[in-house]
């Protein structure tokens, strides 16, 4: 059995709306850099994959009574970056009001600072609040957006490709600092965009960073078939959680796509303390201060925990993303006694030193580039191309 | 009378021929060790900013992507969230063009990168109205020259409306009430000719209020942008006589928006070549020169310039007979010459004269001022200009990556420090601190 995965949502002061309130969480450093930081090196430290942060262009929280601000996603994982040289920085990204042009340099480069360890999470922007701050447009369908979403996807990948890696040559007897003929126009016509191209930033370290998508319902299903590398899935039990893997697979498939090549978390928001009792009363105090629907979650010890991952693992999940519910109270006890207990048992893998980038975590290949296998060994790559993906096809 | 202190910053590297990639001590243009030294550099020597240009569509010539200078580069506030980690007082300024983004996003970044630095951000705003760059957006090149600044002044307007929707009070976190910001922290309207944006910011106040607002352009109306909205201005006008000129231009429009002439710092763009001494300066700035200005490079300098393809022209040789053509497109994504008639008939004047080829006249061609000499000579010079008020201080374009500016700082700077002209040591934690720039005032808590 492949080792499972392990990813941490770092979330504002927890999963749950009232962590903010716990003594434990210092309110007022919520938004300096050193507490994320200080998050991220706990988590790398102790083994985890990788770690995601939550964004969107309105408040995080619905009401006064909960964390509503909160800062860009990729820019905070940008500043976790050099203090950090082996975890994956997940942040989310919305597709429906910023350029597409904008969005894949911003996460090319924070692969490039990050030295091959960046995802992006996409996530449409559906409410009209959002419509609002940006004023061009109205809030639009979900299934319109996701489908814009897809198309953003796949412009990034042809932006990510515009370059070939070996583009630049500085080759003192031509004067040439790069070979244009490795430098491609994207000439991109989406629905409600276009791109020329090339981009302006290199091909990251690892090709294409890794393309996480939510399965939040039918109108994100399509853009988890055509364009997630890996899918969160995101349920309130476990049956559910079962069926949600099982549409995604044939989903997958009915694109054309290798499901051996996408890689499936599903999220658990967990609140871990010694005993059973203890992680209650402090579920209580939580809730009573406010209350929402929280999917799958565990309340309870780590004991308890262990088996619940491990049936996750075996219905075909590869991996779980753990949202503590008071992070300054439940990441430890995720990073040292969970994770330990993970590796003991044999379903997470051994934690070894030294750097690593996000695919080489997952077990997912660097991918060629779509342009340059015109000119190379394009039956080489032919074969684990999507159809619709390849050239002349 | 107390002498006026040197603000400095340093241009990483660009994409233009300045930068010499054929040395072999230059190194990645794109790889974030080398953004990260050039600015653990720059604050070695207490500077005030590390600024990092824009491009958002690769350079052509004859419809080709140009290759012989320097190309691509990373997302400026990717970068310099990131150099964050790895400093601590350095300001960091990023160039992001107002065209092709929209008042609340680009707000939100600068705000966040603020936060993320500890008060450390700038935003060098520049606009575009070009086609040719629109092609990379889904709005194209929408706008009329005219309109480039109207919008770029309503964006910064917008922008600051943002920054101020959170007081410094608003982050109440009170657990025992259960209120985590103030009732209306955030809520904002903007309505003018451009925008017309309302709703609720999610980023609560930065440690500088505002980040610091840096303009770059140079026509009459950028000017008066700059006088209504900057805090930093950064000019071609580098020389002595042009730098006072222009000082004294800026800060007598400053007035008529009720600002006071410290509140605007002018830094022009420079380049320097410290040598042991003024005679071996010269030679190292001579050389670099000839690195900057290869044969191909003389004729695509050539090709800006008279709008035609002189392709086989030989760049050793004299040079074209022909006529500029200008606004012919021969040339994509770069700026040009504002008078290119005027400027052909000054180039043939001195090649006649020295008797230079096309090549060597390109060389001579600097349209960038430079300081070069001994370090003491240096020194001298960049406080005997900032003195006669043809500056604030100095933006400094070094020709190499990452290691461009370790004899200024290792020789020039100590010299300024000894002339009581510039700090030893940061006195301040934020930007805003380093340039002596007043704090903007917040609007009242809650205001729509």
């Amino acid at each position: 059995m492949t080792p499972l995965l392990t990813a941490v949502a770092l979330d504002g002061a927890g999963f749950h709306p009232a962590a903010w309130r716990e003594r434990s969480v210092g309110v007022q450093d919520l938004f300096a850099p050193e507490r994320i930081v200080s998050l991220t090196l706990r988590a790398e430290t102790a083994g985890v994959d990788l770690v995601t942060l939550a964004d969107s262009l309105g408040p995080a929280g619905s009401g006064p009574g909960e964390v509503t601000a909160r800062l860009d996603a990729l820019a905070v994982l940008a500043r976790a970056a050099p203090v950090t040289e082996r975890i994956g920085l997940v942040p989310t990204v919305t597709t429906t009001h910023t350029e597409p042009f904008h969005l894949q340099a911003a996460v090319a480069t924070l692969d490039w600072v990050s030295a091959g360890r960046a995802g992006w999470q996409i996530q449409v922007s559906d409410t009209e609040l959002e419509a609002q701050h940006i004023g061009r447009r109205t809030a639009a369908d979900p299934s319109v957006l996701w489908a814009e979403a897809t198309e953003v996807a796949e412009v990034s990948r042809l932006l990510w490709d515009s370059w070939e890696d070996d583009a630049e040559i500085r080759d003192l007897a031509t004067g040439r600092f790069i070979d244009r003929d490795r430098l491609h126009y994207t000439d991109y016509v989406g629905s409600t965009f276009s791109v020329k191209g090339p981009s302006i930033v290199p091909r990251p370290p690892q090709g294409h960073p890794v393309t996480f998508v939510a399965l939040t319902g039918p109108e994100s299903l399509p853009t988890v078939a055509a364009a997630a590398d890996v899918v969160l899935i995101d349920e309130t039990d476990l049956d559910a959680a079962v069926a949600a893997l099982a549409t995604v697979g044939d989903a997958v498939r009915r694109r054309g796509r290798d499901t051996e090549q996408v890689r499936a978390l599903i999220a658990v928001s967990v609140l871990l303390e010694n005993d059973p009792g203890t992680a209650r009363t402090r579920r209580e105090r939580l809730d009573a201060r406010s209350r929402r629907r929280t999917p799958l979650d565990h309340v309870g010890t780590v004991d308890s925990l262990l088996p619940l991952i491990e049936r996750l693992a075996e219905t075909g999940f590869d991996g779980v993303l753990l949202r503590p519910a008071v992070l300054d109270t439940d990441l430890p006890t995720i990073t040292d006694d969970l994770l330990p207990r993970l590796r003991d048992s044999g379903l997470a893998g051994p934690n070894t030193p030294g750097p690593l980038t996000l695919r080489d975590r997952l077990g997912l290949p660097r991918p060629a580039n779509h342009f340059a296998t015109e000119h190379f060994a394009a039956d080489h790559f032919a074969a684990d191309r999507p159809a619709e993906l390849r050239r002349g096809a | 009378m107390a002498r006026k202190q040197l603000h400095l910053a340093a241009h990483f590297p660009g994409v233009n021929n300045t930068t010499v990639w054929s040395d072999p001590r230059s190194r990645s243009q794109i790889e974030f060790s080398s953004f990260r030294d050039l600015a653990r550099t720059a604050e070695e020597g207490t500077f005030d900013f590390f600024f990092l240009a824009e491009g958002l569509r690769l350079r052509e010539v004859h419809g080709q992507i140009h290759d012989l200078d320097v190309v691509g580069r990373p997302e400026s506030i990717t970068v310099l969230t990131a150099l964050a980690a790895v400093t601590t007082h350095l300001g960091l300024a990023a160039t992001v063009n107002a065209t092709f983004n929209e008042p609340y996003e680009l707000a939100r970044r600068f705000a966040s990168l603020d936060h993320l630095s500890g008060g450390r951000a700038a935003w060098n705003v520049v606009t575009s109205s070009d086609a040719f760059t629109g092609e990379n957006f889904r709005r194209g090149g929408f706008l009329d020259h005219a309109d480039r600044y109207t919008r770029a002044s309503e964006f910064v307007s917008a922008a600051r409306t943002l920054w101020d929707s959170w007081t410094d009070d608003d982050l109440i976190a009170d657990r025992r009430s259960g209120r985590f910001a103030a009732e209306g922290a955030g809520r904002f309207s903007h309505r003018g000719q451009h925008f017309d944006i309302a709703g609720e910011f999610t980023v609560p106040r930065s440690p500088q209020g505002h980040p610091v607002v840096i303009q770059a352009g140079d026509s009459a109306d950028g000017r008066d942008f700059a006088a209504a909205q900057a805090d930093v201005i950064f000019t071609r006008h580098g020389t002595l006589e042009a730098g006072q000129a222009f000082y004294a231009d800026v800060k007598s429009r400053l007035a008529a928006h009720g600002r006071t002439p410290d509140s605007l710092k002018i830094m022009p763009g420079v380049s320097v070549v410290v040598g042991d001494t003024d005679a071996e300066a010269e030679e190292k700035a001579a050389h670099i020169r000839s690195q900057q200005v290869s044969g191909a490079t003389a004729i695509a300098t050539a090709e800006l310039l008279w709008g035609i393809d002189l392709s086989d022209r030989d760049p050793d040789g004299p040079l074209p007979l022909q006529d500029p053509v200008v606004g012919s497109g021969v040339v994509r994504g770069r700026v040009g010459f504002t008078d290119p008639v005027a400027t052909v008939a000054q180039w043939r004047e001195a090649a006649e004269s020295h008797g230079w080829s096309l090549r060597q006249t390109v060389i001579a061609q600097q349209n960038r001022q430079s300081f070069i000499g001994s370090a003491d000579t240096i020194a001298r010079q960049l406080d005997s200009y900032v003195q006669a008020d043809a500056a604030d201080g100095y933006i400094l374009v070094p020709h190499l990556t990452p290691g461009g500016l370790d004899d200024f700082v290792a020789k020039v700077v100590p010299l300024l420090r000894e002339r009581g002209v510039f700090r030893s040591e940061y006195t301040g934690r934020t930007l805003r601190d380093h340039l002596q720039l007043p704090t903007p005032q917040g609007a009242a808590s809650g205001a729509a």
